[in-house]
């Protein structure tokens, strides 16, 4: 209902601009319901610190913002894109924010070619891989990307040789996953059981008590309050292995839960997109300005990779659209090619785009650290620069590896190469 | 089995097969007595695998029924002695979940995050009753349309309150972590003692209150004059109303129990899971699940469906992790194939 208000207030106050240019719309979309609720709302702070930087508007041009929230369903992906481009009729839509949902976006948006669509932040691999849409952008690197440089430093840093994962049994935590378990087995580590459990699995006990006991490490690929939720009870069972974080696991959402078993987690080694306390004044910048824009209670102790996600992608939509001065008449043309073109100095690193239109940029390996107040954040341990989608690997190697799925990466296959 | 063959030559067919259903039911019971207390064999291991998660997923399938049963036995005794389907008991769960958190923070009192817990959402559920209910009786599709209204509502205003975090209710520090059972896993090797099974501390405690609960209710309903009224509303209303009783009475006052268990049941639920927009609906579903295996109406029902779900749950995450979420729907259908009112409900 706020939610609706405030789009209707939106949608009132640049209506009143109109008279300067004829308004932009914008579907937004974002996980505003179910599980990634949490998730979703730190998206929507991104999106809409940009458009508060650039003051709702343009080119000259007042942006309007049609709001389609989903439930990380690939089905409410589409009820909601459908709405926004067929009823409210958007020029662009910065979208969705869970992995499959970025699949159906990926195929729907092949049937609106009128339409350019953002990705939010969702990252599953075959999004941008297979089969990848013309007008189909995506600014955020994708969940294998997000764990270059994490098998590395467990196996060589931290000597973490023998490992058990459990994840959750979608495209972004197979995807997620086998970065990790690639780049892990590669460096010679081993990866003795792999347990998948169903997204919105709310009671992990029987699964905690049947990990082995015998490796040195647990990965974990959870995120959300499934995350919060399996915390909570391996905290209750008296858990004490080593933990690695996928990247979601150890985001802005879990790290300011309520409760103390987020704390399980402090020294965990992880990825992802973002450093919370990186030093770069770009990056600092960022936090500082998303600080400002809401009080404490309304946001987190600073930016979650969903805030920056979709800052970005709505970033580059705004720069974009500058260097077309606001111009979509000739059928987007334009926009899309400045879109594909675009080197985005984001608070997170330099982004540039492939040639399926999907992020090439920098990763982070983090662990997470208690701050001085009491709350939990993530610190720079390594950052590597220019990261692809095909994860370094040549043509034929990224060819073998196979699509994200449960059995990918057969690690004794792939050891010591 | 003795027993059971005497009693068929002087009592005839049908006592013969109560019997055997009874000596099937023990040896059941002695295979699983067994299973949980004996250390296992090489063989058992090879096929079930290690005890420890066995045991595990039996205990955590029992505790977690008995969260189930706690939410699902309000809404089944509502149902059975009023007829009325009240689809915003999933909100009535979460609602208690949140004021249980409210109270244990503010607090710092778990215990008492229960009855204010209770009492917040009996009166919520009097309400109901006597505002919703009670104007719409017998006319159950205006009363299933206007529950899910009303549960939408307060989804939103919760989602309005607290957002979409996620918050777990804080157990004591004396119930927090694990003890050790007296249920043997292995024999160990080194020095060939042998080894206990630890489990959450919390979760034991849960489980003791919930079947003090669901004892009391049971003795409630069969023992005490106020569980005569009630078996006997549930029988036949009119009857039991023309008799003098004051029924709406008896209607209230059970809405309320029911809704303020739900209640109890939100901090329980806080407390080893946790609480985020979603549950409501969650629970109305595994709570209707519940009730449909064990029978509308039956508190004995509520309890079998409860730990059968609760048990299909966990075993199945841990051995076909992939179908654990077929796994309960699969034992509903069964059950509505063989036999439609329930493991133990009336005809």
């Amino acid at each position: 209902m706020k939610r609706i208000l405030l789009a209707a207030l939106l949608a009132s106050s640049s209506t009143l601009a109109y008279a300067e240019g004829e308004p932009l719309k914008i579907g937004f979309m974002a996980t505003l319901e179910g599980p990634f609720t949490v998730l979703g709302e730190d998206g929507q702070r991104g999106f809409e610190l940009a458009l508060r930087e650039a003051d709702y508007e343009v080119a000259g041009r007042p942006i309007e913002v049609i709001v389609g929230p989903t439930d990380a369903s690939p089905e409410s992906a589409l009820r909601a894109a459908r709405k926004l481009v067929e009823q409210d009729e958007v020029d662009i839509v910065i979208g969705p924010l869970s992995g499959s949902e970025g699949i159906a976006m990926r195929d729907y948006s092949k049937t609106v070619p009128q339409v350019t669509f953002i990705n939010g932040i969702s990252g599953a691999q075959e999004t941008t891989l297979v089969d990848p849409s013309e007008t189909f952008y995506r600014y955020n690197m994708d969940g294998a990307q997000w764990t270059i440089g994490l098998g590395d430093y467990v196996f060589n840093e931290k000597g973490w040789e023998v490992v058990a994962t459990i994840a959750e049994d979608y495209s972004f935590g197979y995807t997620n996953f086998m970065g990790f378990a690639l780049e892990f087995c590669r460096a010679g580590g081993d990866i003795v059981e792999r347990q998948w459990v169903p997204l919105g699995t709310k009671d992990f006990s029987s699964i905690i008590a049947a990990l082995p006991e015998d490796v040195d490490a647990l990965y974990l690929g959870l995120g959300g309050a499934d995350a919060v939720n399996f915390l909570n009870q391996y905290l209750q069972a008296g858990g004490d292995a080593n933990l690695i974080g996928g990247t979601i696991m150890v985001d802005g959402t879990v790290l300011s839960s309520e409760g103390r078993a987020k704390e399980v987690l402090i020294g965990t080694p992880s990825s992802g997109p973002q450093a919370d306390t990186w030093d770069d004044p770009n990056w600092q910048g960022f936090v500082t300005a998303y600080q400002e824009a809401w009080p404490p209670e309304q946001r987190f102790p600073s930016p979650s990779l969903l805030a920056t996600g979709y800052y970005n992608s709505t970033n580059a939509m705004l720069a974009a659209m500058e260097a077309v001065d606001g111009d979509l008449s000739d059928g987007q043309a334009g926009f899309r090619a400045a879109l594909a073109s675009l080197e985005l100095d984001a608070p997170n690193g330099m982004i540039s785009l492939d040639g399926n239109r999907q992020a090439i940029g920098s990763n982070f390996v983090t662990e997470v650290v208690q701050m001085d107040d009491g709350t939990l954040a993530t610190q720079l341990v390594n950052k590597i620069d220019g990261v692809e989608q095909t994860l370094g690997l040549t043509s034929e190697q990224f060819a073998e590896l196979g699509l994200p799925s449960r059995d990918v990466v057969d690690c004794t296959a792939w050891q010591g190469r | 089995m003795a027993d059971a063959q005497s009693s068929s030559s002087t009592a005839g067919p049908l006592a013969t097969a109560k019997s055997r259903w009874w000596a099937a039911g023990g040896v059941a019971a002695l295979v699983v007595l067994w299973l949980i207390f004996a250390v296992w064999p090489d063989w058992l291991v090879a096929i079930l695998g290690r005890k420890k998660v066995f045991v595990n997923a039996l205990l955590n399938g029992v505790t977690l029924g008995a969260l189930y049963f706690l939410v699902a036995s309000g809404f089944t005794l509502i149902f059975g002695l009023m007829r009325n389907v009240n689809l915003a008991h999933g909100s009535l769960y979460l609602f208690g979940a949140y004021l249980g958190y409210e109270v244990s923070r503010i607090t710092g009192s778990w215990l008492l995050a229960f009855p204010i817990a209770f009492l917040a959402m009996a009166a919520l559920g009097t309400l109901l009753q006597i505002f919703v209910f009670r104007r719409l009786d017998g006319q159950d599709l205006q009363q299933t349309l206007i529950t899910i209204g009303i549960s939408v509502v307060l989804a939103d205003i919760m989602l309005w309150i607290w957002g979409g975090s996620f918050y777990q209710i804080l157990a004591p520090d004396w119930l927090s972590g694990p003890v050790e059972t007296f249920i043997p896993s292995s024999v160990s090797r080194r020095t060939g003692e042998l080894i206990y099974i630890k489990y959450p501390a919390v979760r034991l405690f849960i489980l003791v209150c919930a079947v003090i609960i669901g004892v009391g209710m049971w003795y409630i309903l069969n023992r005490s004059k106020l569980g005569m009224l009630i078996r006997a509303g549930v029988d036949d209303r009119e009857m039991l109303a023309a008799s003098g009783v004051r029924i709406q009475l008896i209607f209230v006052s059970i809405f309320a129990f029911g809704a303020g268990l739900a209640g109890v049941a939100g901090v329980v639920g806080g407390t080893f899971q946790s609480i985020a927009p979603g549950e409501d609906t969650r629970f109305l579903l595994s709570s209707l699940v519940v009730v449909i295996v064990g029978g509308m109406g039956s508190i004995p029902g509520a309890a079998l469906g409860a730990i059968l779900i609760g048990c299909a749950e966990q075993f199945g995450s841990v051995y076909a992790p992939t179908y654990s979420v077929v796994l309960t729907f699969v034992i509903m259908v069964a059950v509505l194939a063989f036999r439609p009112q329930g493991l133990l409900g009336r005809a």
